[in-house]
Order: C-alpha cells, then sequence, then structure tokens
C-alpha cells in the first residue's frame, strides 16, 4: 500500500513554503476510513455496548477532531499541500481512484467536520436519549459525518461524487429517522430528489472535465488549467454551469432551496451537524476546490455571473422567508440558505478567502444555534415559538448561547460573524471595480440590505423565544450538561472564531487556506476597508434596533403575525413565493400521477396490443394451416397445468418438448430456405 | 488443478447441473431431501469449479480466450464444440453458477405450488446448464443450442409454478390466468427473436469462406469487411432481434413485466440476473465484432432505444402497484443503461456494460428474493397494502432498502459504476458516431437517474415505512429464516464489494475489452 502514495509532484508558486507534511499528511486517508469503519461497527455490536454505540460514534469524531486540529496547527506553522492516491480499478484510458488531498482548504474542512462533530455528536447522547433507534441513529449520523470527510478529502472528482452521494443518502436516513411518519418521509424524500436533480448537473460536469483532461485527479484538472490547456477551456463554461448546478443542489441555492427546510423533520442534532459542517457546505466546498477554473478568464470565469446573481437571490429572498417562520427550526434554516447565498455570492465575486471563511465561522454559530434551539424543543416540546416565549430564565445558559450566537450571525463586532461578513461585503466592493460591474455594485446593496434582514430575523427570534410570557404547556427546564457544554464550546468558538482573520493585523487565515499546489488568483483585502465595516455594522445594529421595535414588548404572542401582514409580500412570504408549489404541481405530480400511468397504460394498451395482435393473427394463420395444430397443442397444455396432477410437470415436459421440437425442426428448415434466397438476391 | 489445462474444466462447469439434472430424474419422487442433495451438490460443484478457473485464470491476459477446448463435433456442417472464456464472459459465468447456487438455497423450504421438486429441480438444473454453456460457447451452433436450451425450463417454470391469478387483458375474450399468459408470451417472444438470430447465424455461416461457425474465425473475416454492406445490414438486423428481445430493448420488453411477476420467486431471480445478460451479452461477444461496420451504423439507433427504455422504464415503474411488477420494470430502463454503455463501442462504455450486467444480476437478484420472500408472508403485492414493513420484519425491511438503494445506483454499491460508466462513455463514444446523439443521450440517462432514485424511494416509502395496516395485527410475520439469509449474504457482500472494489469486475474485462474494441474498430 505504501507504493501507492503518490506526493504531489505539481510546480508550487505561493506561498513558497508548502511542505509536504509527513507522516501526519500521509495517513491522512484515515480521517474518512475512520469514521467509516465505526459506523458499522456500530450496526453491528452498537447495541451490546455500554453506551449503545455512541461511544464509538463519539470516539471517530474525536478522532476526526484531533487530527484536524493537528494538522490546522502544522499548516499554520508551515503550509501542507500532499496528495495520495492508490487505484481502484482501471476502466479504458481511465483510473479510478481513492485518493486524499491534504491542503489548506481540505484541513479547514477537517477540523470544523471534526469539531463541530465532536459537539453535536456529544450533544446528541442527551438529545437523543431514549429513541426507540439509538444505535441505528448514532450509525447514520457516523455515516454523515464519514460520507462528508470522503467529499473533502478526495482527491479527485469521481471519488466527490462518491462522498457527495453518500452525503445524500446519510441525510436521507436521518431526516427520515422518524419514518413513522409519512410526513417525515416525504422531507427525507425531497432532499434526497432535488439533490438527485442538481447531481445530474455534478455528473455531467464530471465527466466532461474528467473526459476532456483525461484524468479526473483535481490535481491533473488544476494543473491543466493553470497551464491553459486549450480543450478544456472549449468546454470551460458548460462545465462550469454543470459542476455549479451540482453544487446549488448540496448548498441549497434557489431554485434547488427546496428540501432544507424541510429537512427539519430530523432530530435537531441532524440539522445543526447538516447547516454547520456537513452537507451544505458541500457545494461551497466544490467551488473553493475547483476556484482557479472559474476564476481564470479562460476558463469557467462567465460562470461567475451566474453564480453571483444565484447567490444573491438566495441571500435575500430567503432570508425574508426566516422573518414569517413560527416554527424556530425554519427560521434558522431558511437562515442558513440565506447565509449559504452569501458564500455563493463571495466565490462569485471571486474571493475565495471570504467565502469559505464565511463558511468557517458560519459553521461554528449555525451548528450552535441549531443546539440551543433543540435544547429549546427538547424543554418546551414544540418547534413553534408561539409555544414559547420567556426562556431566559428557566433556560440561562441556552438563553446566553443563543444570544452570542445570534448576535455572531447578525454580524456584531467583534464576533465571528462580522469578520467574514466584512470580509465577503468587502470583497463583493472590490469585484466592483474590478470585473464585476454593474452587477457586483447591486449585489452589494443586496448583501447590505441581507445584513439588515439578517438581524431583523434573529432579533425576532431570540425575543419570541426567550423574551415575553411563556405560552406553552410543558415545564421547561435547562438542559443536561451534556447538551450544554457542547453549546457553550461553539458560542465560545462563534465569539472569537473571526479573530483568525483580521485583515491588516492577523491573516492566519488567509495564510492557512493559500496552502494549495497552485495560486488561488482570489483577492483579499489587505486591510479593513472602514467605511464598509460601518456601514455592515450599523445596518446589522439597525435590524436588532427595528426587531426590537416590534417584538420586544408583546413577545411571543399570536399578534406578532399581525404586525408583519403586509399586503402581497406577507402572502408571498407564507406561500415560499410559491416555488415548493410550484414544483409539485408542475413536477412531481403529473410525473408521478398522469404521466407515469400513460406510459403504463401504453405498455398495456398500445406496445402489447400490438404483441397480441400480432400473436392473434399468427394463431388465426396456424388454424388455417394446420388445421388447429397450434390451438390444440396450447389447449392441452392449460389442461394439464389445470389439471394440477402430481405428473404434470413429467408429462408436460416430455409432451410438450416434442410439440416444441417439432416447431423448432419447421423453424429451422424454414430460415435455411429464407437465408439461401437471401444470399441469392443480395 | 489439471482438469483446466486439459480443457475440460469448463465442460465440467456447463455439464455438471445436467449429469444433477439426470440422477435427480433416477430418483424416486418421494425422496425430497436427496433431491435437493443431489441439486445442490452438483450445481455447487458447478460453483467450485468456476471459482477454481477464476483462480486459474491469466489475468495478463484477459483478452485471450483461456481453457478451451476445439473438439469436432457436427462435422457435416463445420459446426465444432469450441469452448473457452475471456475476461468479458469469466465474471457472467461465475455469476451464473452462484445464482444457481444461491436459488437452490433459497428454494430449499420455499417450494410454489404446486410443490413437486423434483421436477422443480431437474428444470433448474436444465437452465444451469444453459445459461453456464451460452457464457463458454465460441461456436454460433453450440452457442445457440444452449442459448434456447435456456427456453424451455423457465416457460415451464413460469407455466406450472407461476402466478395463478387470473387477469383481464386487452383483445381477450376470457379471463386468462396470469402464469399461462405470460409463459406463452414469454415463450414465443423469445422464439420470435431466435428464429431470426438463427437465420442471421446461418447467413454469416453460408457467406463465410470456408463455412464456419467459429466465433473467433467470423470475428477475423468480419473485420476484414466480408460482411460489409446490405448482406451485413440484413444479418446485424437479425441478430438485434434475437438480442433485443432478450435483453430486453424496448419496445420488445413486454414479455419482460408479464414473465417476471408471474414466474416463482426463483424463476424471477434466475430471469432477471441471467437471462437478461444472455442477450447483451450477445451483442458483446457476436454483434460487435463479427460485424463492426454495421454496428457503427446501429449504434445511434441502439443508442437512442436505450435511453427510451430508460426513461420510458423509470416512468412505467412509478406507475405500478404491484411490487414484483415494479422491480420487473426497473430492468428494462437498468438494461437500458447496459445498452448505452454497448451502443457507445468504446472499451468505457462496454467495461460499462459488463460490470453493469454484473450488478444488474447481484442487485435485481437480490430484490425478487425480498419480493418472493415478502409475497411468501404477506400473501400480497399490492404495495398499497404493505406498509410498515421494516416494523415487521425489520431483516428484510432493512435489506430491501439497502437493496433498492444500490439499485438506484448509489456510489459506493454495485450499481454506480454500470451507469457512471456509461454515462461518460457516451459523452465520448467512438470516432465517427455522432455526439449530438450520444451527449443527448448522456444528459437524458443522466435525468433517468433521478427517476431510478424517485420510484425506489416511493417504493420503500409505501412498502418499509409508516406504519404498518392493522390487516397485518396478529398474523405470524417471522423474519428472514436460515435459508433466506444463507441466500442473500453472498449477495449482500458481492453488492457491497463490486462497489467499493469494482476492479473485482474491471480487472477481468478492462484489457478483453480494449482488445475487442481495438480489433473491431481499431480504436
Amino acid at each position: 500500500m505504501i507504493a501507492g502514495f503518490i506526493a504531489y509532484a505539481g510546480e508550487i508558486h505561493e506561498p513558497a513554503h508548502l511542505v509536504d507534511g509527513g507522516v501526519l499528511a500521509q495517513y491522512a486517508w484515515l480521517i474518512p476510513l475512520v469514521p467509516l469503519v465505526l459506523m458499522f461497527a456500530i450496526v453491528f455490536f452498537g447495541k451490546r455496548l455500554p453506551y449503545k454505540g455512541w461511544e464509538l460514534a463519539e470516539a471517530s469524531m474525536l478522532f476526526v477532531a484531533i487530527y484536524g486540529v493537528a494538522l490546522l496547527v502544522m499548516n499554520a506553522n508551515e503550509g501542507i499541500t500532499h496528495e495520495g492516491s492508490i487505484e481502484i480499478a482501471r476502466i479504458g484510458s481511465y483510473t479510478i481512484e481513492w485518493g486524499w488531498v491534504v491542503d489548506g482548504l481540505s484541513i479547514m474542512m477537517y477540523a470544523v467536520v471534526g469539531v463541530v462533530g465532536l459537539a453535536v455528536f456529544t450533544y446528541a447522547k442527551g438529545y437523543m436519549e431514549g429513541d426507540s433507534r439509538y444505535t441505528w441513529f448514532f450509525a447514520a449520523f457516523t455515516l454523515f459525518a464519514g460520507a462528508m470527510l470522503v467529499l473533502v478529502s478526495s482527491a479527485n472528482m469521481i471519488q466527490l461524487l462518491v462522498g457527495w452521494e453518500l452525503v445524500g443518502l446519510a441525510s436521507y436516513l436521518l431526516i427520515g429517522h422518524y419514518w413513522e411518519d409519512h410526513s417525515n418521509n416525504a422531507a427525507a424524500i425531497k432532499a434526497f430528489l432535488t439533490n438527485k436533480i442538481a447531481d445530474v448537473g455534478l455528473v455531467i460536469g464530471v465527466i466532461i472535465v474528467g473526459v476532456t483532461v483525461g484524468s479526473f485527479r483535481f490535481g491533473d484538472i488544476l494543473s491543466a488549467v493553470s497551464a491553459g490547456d486549450s480543450a478544456l477551456a472549449q468546454v470551460a463554461f458548460w462545465a462550469g454551469l454543470a459542476l455549479f448546478i451540482g453544487a446549488m443542489g448540496k448548498s441549497a441555492q434557489f431554485p434547488f432551496h427546496v428540501w432544507l427546510p424541510d429537512a427539519m423533520a430530523g432530530p435537531t442534532p441532524v440539522s445543526s451537524l447538516m447547516h454547520a459542517a456537513t452537507m451544505v457546505t458541500a457545494g461551497v466546498y466544490l467551488l473553493g476546490r475547483m476556484f482557479p477554473f472559474y476564476q481564470s478568464d479562460l476558463f469557467a470565469a462567465d460562470v461567475k455571473t451566474w453564480i453571483i446573481i444565484i447567490g444573491s437571490i438566495t441571500l435575500f429572498a430567503m432570508g425574508l422567508l426566516a422573518l414569517v417562520q413560527d416554527d424556530l427550526k425554519r427560521v434558522l434554516a431558511y437562515s442558513t440558505v440565506s447565509q449559504l447565498g452569501y458564500m455563493t455570492v463571495a466565490m462569485g465575486a471571486g474571493a475565495y478567502t471570504a467565502g469559505l471563511f464565511h463558511l468557517f465561522t458560519h459553521a461554528f454559530f449555525k451548528g450552535l444555534l441549531f443546539l440551543c434551539a433543540g435544547s429549546v424543543i427538547h424543554a418546551v416540546h414544540s418547534n413553534n415559538m408561539s409555544d414559547m416565549g420567556g426562556l431566559r430564565k428557566p433556560m440561562p445558559w441556552t438563553y446566553r448561547t443563543f444570544l452570542a450566537g445570534s448576535l455572531a450571525l447578525a454580524g456584531i463586532f467583534p464576533l465571528a460573524g462580522f469578520w467574514s461578513k466584512d470580509e465577503i461585503l468587502a470583497s463583493i466592493s472590490y469585484d466592483a471595480g474590478h470585473g464585476g460591474g454593474a452587477i457586483a455594485s447591486v449585489v452589494l446593496w443586496i448583501a447590505i440590505a441581507g445584513a439588515f434582514v439578517t438581524a431583523f430575523y434573529m432579533a425576532r427570534a431570540v425575543y419570541l423565544t426567550f423574551f415575553g410570557e411563556y405560552q406553552g404547556q410543558a415545564h421547561p427546564h435547562e438542559s443536561p450538561r451534556v447538551m450544554t457544554y457542547p453549546m457553550i464550546g461553539l458560542a465560545g468558538l462563534s465569539i472569537v472564531g473571526g479573530f483568525v482573520n483580521v485583515p491588516g493585523l492577523f491573516t492566519g487565515f488567509t495564510e492557512w487556506l493559500a496552502a494549495r499546489p497552485l495560486p488561488m488568483g482570489d483577492h483579499h483585502a489587505e486591510s479593513i476597508d472602514f467605511a464598509l465595516a460601518a456601514t455592515g455594522l450599523l445596518v446589522a445594529l439597525a435590524g436588532i434596533a427595528a426587531g426590537t421595535r416590534v417584538w420586544r414588548r408583546d413577545a411571543a404572542t399570536q399578534r406578532e403575525r399581525d404586525r408583519f401582514r403586509v399586503p402581497l409580500l406577507y402572502p408571498l412570504l407564507e406561500h415560499r413565493y410559491f416555488v415548493d408549489d410550484l414544483y409539485r404541481v408542475a413536477l412531481t405530480d403529473p410525473i408521478k400521477g398522469p404521466v407515469a400511468r400513460f406510459i403504463d397504460w401504453t405498455n398495456t394498451y398500445v406496445i402489447d396490443a400490438v404483441v397480441n395482435a400480432f400473436g392473434a393473427v399468427a394463431k388465426g394463420l396456424a388454424r388455417v394451416v394446420y388445421g388447429g395444430f397450434d390451438q390444440r397443442g396450447i389447449d392441452f397444455v392449460v389442461n394439464a397445468v389445470a389439471g394440477g396432477t402430481n405428473e404434470a410437470g413429467e408429462m408436460l415436459r416430455r409432451t410438450t418438448t416434442g410439440r416444441v421440437q417439432q416447431y423448432a425442426g419447421a423453424l429451422f428448415g424454414g430460415a435455411v430456405l429464407l437465408v439461401v434466397g437471401l444470399l441469392i438476391f443480395t | 488443478m489439471e482438469m483446466f489445462d486439459g480443457g475440460w474444466g469448463l465442460s465440467l462447469i456447463v455439464f455438471l447441473p445436467l449429469v444433477g439434472a439426470g440422477l435427480v430424474l433416477l430418483l424416486p419422487k418421494r425422496q425430497e431431501s436427496a433431491a435437493k442433495a443431489i441439486a445442490l451438490l452438483f450445481t455447487l460443484g458447478s460453483l467450485g469449479a468456476s471459482v477454481l478457473a477464476v483462480v486459474r485464470f491469466d489475468f495478463d491476459a484477459t483478452e485471450q480466450f483461456q481453457f478451451g477446448t476445439d473438439l469436432s463435433w457436427i462435422s457435416a456442417i463445420g459446426s465444432r464444440y469450441h469452448i473457452g472464456i475471456d475476461g468479458i464472459s469469466m465474471p457472467l459465468l461465475v455469476l451464473s453458477t452462484l445464482m444457481t447456487v444461491l436459488a437452490i438455497v433459497y428454494s430449499w423450504n420455499h417450494w410454489p405450488e404446486p410443490h413437486n421438486p423434483k421436477a422443480f429441480l431437474v428444470l433448474l438444473l436444465l437452465l444451469a446448464t444453459g445459461m453456464n454453456g451460452t457464457f463458454v460457447a465460441l461456436d454460433l451452433v453450440l452457442f445457440f443450442i444452449f442459448f434456447e436450451l435456456v427456453l424451455l425450463p423457465m416457460y415451464f417454470m413460469i407455466g406450472i409454478w407461476g402466478d395463478r391469478t387470473k387477469i383481464r387483458l386487452p383483445g381477450f375474450r376470457r379471463e386468462v390466468e396470469t402464469r399461462l399468459y405470460a409463459s406463452i408470451k414469454f415463450f414465443l417472444f423469445t422464439l420470435f427473436g431466435s428464429a431470426f438470430m438463427l437465420l442471421g447465424f446461418l447467413a454469416l455461416y453460408f457467406k463465410s469462406d470456408p463455412h464456419t461457425f467459429d466465433m473467433a474465425r467470423l470475428a477475423e473475416a468480419g473485420q476484414m469487411g466480408l460482411f460489409d454492406g446490405t448482406f451485413g445490414a440484413w444479418v446485424f438486423a437479425a441478430l438485434f432481434l434475437g438480442f433485443a428481445v432478450k435483453v430486453p430493448m424496448w419496445p420488445l420488453h413486454t414479455w419482460l413485466p408479464d414473465a417476471h411477476t408471474a414466474a416463482p420467486t426463483v424463476g424471477s431471480v434466475l430471469l432477471a440476473a441471467i437471462l437478461l445478460k444472455l442477450g447483451s451479452y450477445g451483442f458483446i461477444r457476436i454483434s460487435l465484432p463479427i460485424l463492426p461496420q454495421q454496428a457503427q451504423d446501429w449504434a445511434p439507433v441502439i443508442a437512442v432505444l436505450a435511453v427510451i427504455a430508460i426513461i420510458y422504464g423509470s416512468l412505467a415503474c412509478l406507475a405500478q402497484t404491484d411490487l414484483k411488477r415494479l422491480i420487473a420494470f426497473s430492468s428494462v430502463g437498468h438494461m437500458g443503461f447496459v445498452m448505452l454503455g454497448i451502443s457507445t463501442l468504446t472499451d468505457v462504455g462496454i467495461n460499462a456494460a459488463v460490470i453493469g450486467m454484473v450488478a444488474h444480476g447481484v442487485i435485481t437478484g437480490m430484490l425478487f428474493f425480498l419480493a418472493g420472500s415478502m409475497q411468501h408472508r404477506y400473501h400480497t403485492r399490492e404495495i398499497a397494502r404493505l406498509g410498515g414493513n421494516m416494523k415487521l420484519m425489520p431483516v428484510i425491511g432493512g435489506l430491501l432498502a439497502f437493496t433498492a438503494m444500490a439499485s438506484l445506483g448509489l456510489p459506493g454499491l454495485a450499481g454506480f459504476w454500470g451507469e457512471f460508466m456509461a454515462l461518460l462513455g457516451s459523452f465520448n463514444p467512438l470516432d465517427g458516431l455522432s455526439l449530438t446523439v450520444f451527449r443527448s443521450a448522456m444528459v437524458a440517462g443522466a435525468i433517468g437517474t433521478v427517476l431510478t432514485a424517485g420510484y425506489m424511494l416511493w417504493m420503500l416509502q409505501r412498502v418499509n415505512l409508516g406504519e404498518p395496516s392493522d390487516e397485518w395485527s396478529g398474523h405470524d410475520l417471522h423474519d428472514a429464516d436460515g435459508f433466506e439469509l444463507a441466500a442473500w449474504v453472498p449477495l449482500v457482500v458481492a453488492i457491497f464489494a463490486i462497489g467499493v472494489f469494482p476492479k473485482i469486475v474491471f480487472g477481468a474485462t478492462n484489457d478483453a475489452v480494449s482488445e475487442l474494441v481495438r480489433r473491431a474498430f481499431g480504436g
């Protein structure tokens, strides 16, 4: 196996001090493998263990977290790039490989998946206590994280596809965890199929790029980009668009966003991991992995216009939807879609670091917010904010951590979200002046307006949940420590996580991410644009102020809904812009119903009618020619079988084989005649 | 070990089941256990010999026919007993011997009515000889005999042990029993196809000089251009009919849903796992090498029909109310991917076709086993009456979910490689083929995977999930028993192993396919 390790041998431009990473990088294939192996261990032995398999799941995340952080620290000292591959099969001129990439981008993802995963898995022990499929849950949960690690560690596009779809499978299993209720199954299927539709794009993109370059390795593909490969340049637009469609599915970009809010049907820890570290980040990750391909003018740079437009629609339109939700998890879900829009916009603006930086900070505060939501739901036995209110006092730690997460998400100085959102605003502003043109200028305003909406709906969530009078029936209480500690840990990261990248002061994160074999060609701010930062901050504060004004006083009463009944807009938001309905009415219902039934009808009444008519004609001819031979033969079979005598099989075998031999004999003779004729006439 | 070098190892694989059939036939009818034991022993012998063949197989020369025997047989027409396997037929041969053993293990205590294990086993063993023989035959007459030999046992299996419910069919005045309609339709449909196929074989024989039925020599002649022109076009069309019915390709597929639905469980399993492959194998082994020029002319047609099959089959699946019929229709779509791979005439596409055939064999075979076991317990196949199966039978339900995931082409399981590589092949078909047609086919095929996922997931939701209906409360619904698990575990392992490590198949096929493509199309 050691012979299979192939270190990356490409040219290295920048930064100059990249190293191979040594043993730690060579064994990085363990990062996806350990969770996958432990997943099987949980399935087969989990129930017999003292903690019913949770300990194995937790161990796998602990392993990934330690490994990921160790690599992160190493990478912070000296940039690492390492690529290893083992051949799995050859097919024609293509090689199918299992590979692992250890570079700035994948290391960041390992660390995020490991750390957030560790927090969520710990929390889930408390949250899932008493669940009837406890062991199975942790098996699927470990698969979820393991599949994401397969995805981010992949050194080639086929493996990426494998991880990509396995993430989809795990999400299907977890969203439909409570499968006794068909509405959960519907949500699970919606998630799987929406992703599968977008995956058509990914599959086509992978095929176009892989076949054109002749290799599926990211290393080879990006080298071809850097060398200006003309064959790849010719197909680059379509390939780039197809890959972006794949990314839109996983990262829930409009119009593929519909699955994510419904995915709330799964247990809350699933939502937490799904929205923070695994699954929805996959699309942004893919754009990051292929970044030079989109950045270079020779290649898919034209697609960036689409990326920035789709991202900006998503970030604003979906943010508004968060305003009208009563289900706390749905508020957070639409918020995630909106934040993913920010990341996508950054990628479209050519800002690799900014987009992934927001992915990094968002993972902490969104993971945290979902854990807090789970803690609240656990306490009040309802997802709806109309059953909450006033929880600040009975649940102090949940309140404090939720507040920290909300402020971070709203982008309040100096919490994590402030820094990453500012970086995105700065990058759009830069793009507006350097090739992005009018579109980027408009998008900048949309992004700033989005910041207001973000702060506004988070203020609403905080007030409706934690302020005012308690509206529910159950007796709320603070969650056990196994749940609050992970929340506190993530709250800490949500507060300080942004300091890893302060333009002009400490640009660690930028350098960590730049540890790639080839330069990314992105742009990032060298110093803080104080005017823009202040604008962003003021807009966010204005959002909070507005939220306070609207929801502070009589929070958590049904009257809050009425305050927002803006004509036209409110019905539009309440029906989610009718996008879900449109898909149902125009796509799934017709295909499942009339179209499928029509196809089945043609099978019986068109194709088979021809077949049966053919049979009838042949039978009629036979009756004429052979005087009922055929008829008697078939009737004989019918009678013999219907009689059900013990010897039916034997008799049939003897008698009818005789007939068939005669038939075959005649057939053979006829065939010879026909062939002779054919030979004479051709 | 000597037997393979001596050249009779393959004959052992083919004829051991036939010998077993003879012995079972001699037994008194009452001695059921003895009949089962003999059948199992002889098919195990056949499986063991095929495993030994794999062990002894020279993987550095997969493009050559190994363990060959070439004896004079019917000298009057120059037909010879010529057999051998290369990297393309080897995986299919192993699949065939394995599925036969599993079928016998499964049927150990699952006998369809009207019982009579003796007759059933004789037919099964006969079927095994036909299937194994088709994959080793290198002479067209021999191929035809084995190909047709398969027909009879399956006809009786469906006709005698099949589904007895009466159905009303358009164009029939009275209601007919499903099994009778299905078995006769299956028989005549296939015979119709193979009559043309035989015609094609004879035409090739008479055209070749000296007259021969030998595949290798015909391929050489064909690649020299002997069969070009109108003659070749007619011959290709004739062979196409024979193989396309068997695959089955749209619109010649309508025997399949009826036959699969009506057949007893084991019959459906073997029908799906092996019999369909005889058609696609025929394309790869006979049509492409012998008639390369016509293959290139026909390739776009095959590609279009394959894509129609993918979309049509998947949409038809969405409308099914019968679990077994749904699985049957899924074969139409899956074999569409196999044919799409073949139609690209590239090494990638044909490799995809072979792994797709193997994967479809284990996956759909497994699905039919499961459907059979569920029918055995619920006494219905109606999807609307099922539901909550996961609660009632967690093992069978779990396996159904696993296999359905494999069937929808989940990466990491066997079904993925055939689909993905077929799409990859159609992005870049053989030089000279229409890029527009094949790239459109790629997109349509990729959309087909969405529909496949759709019907599989909706099937799972309605059958496996939710709360079980009250109808089943109080019924004794036992979960999988030992014989069932013994038959299924090897398939689960295979589905997983091929998915994770496709070299199991590609390792054998790759060089063989590349050489075939190079010789036939110079690619």
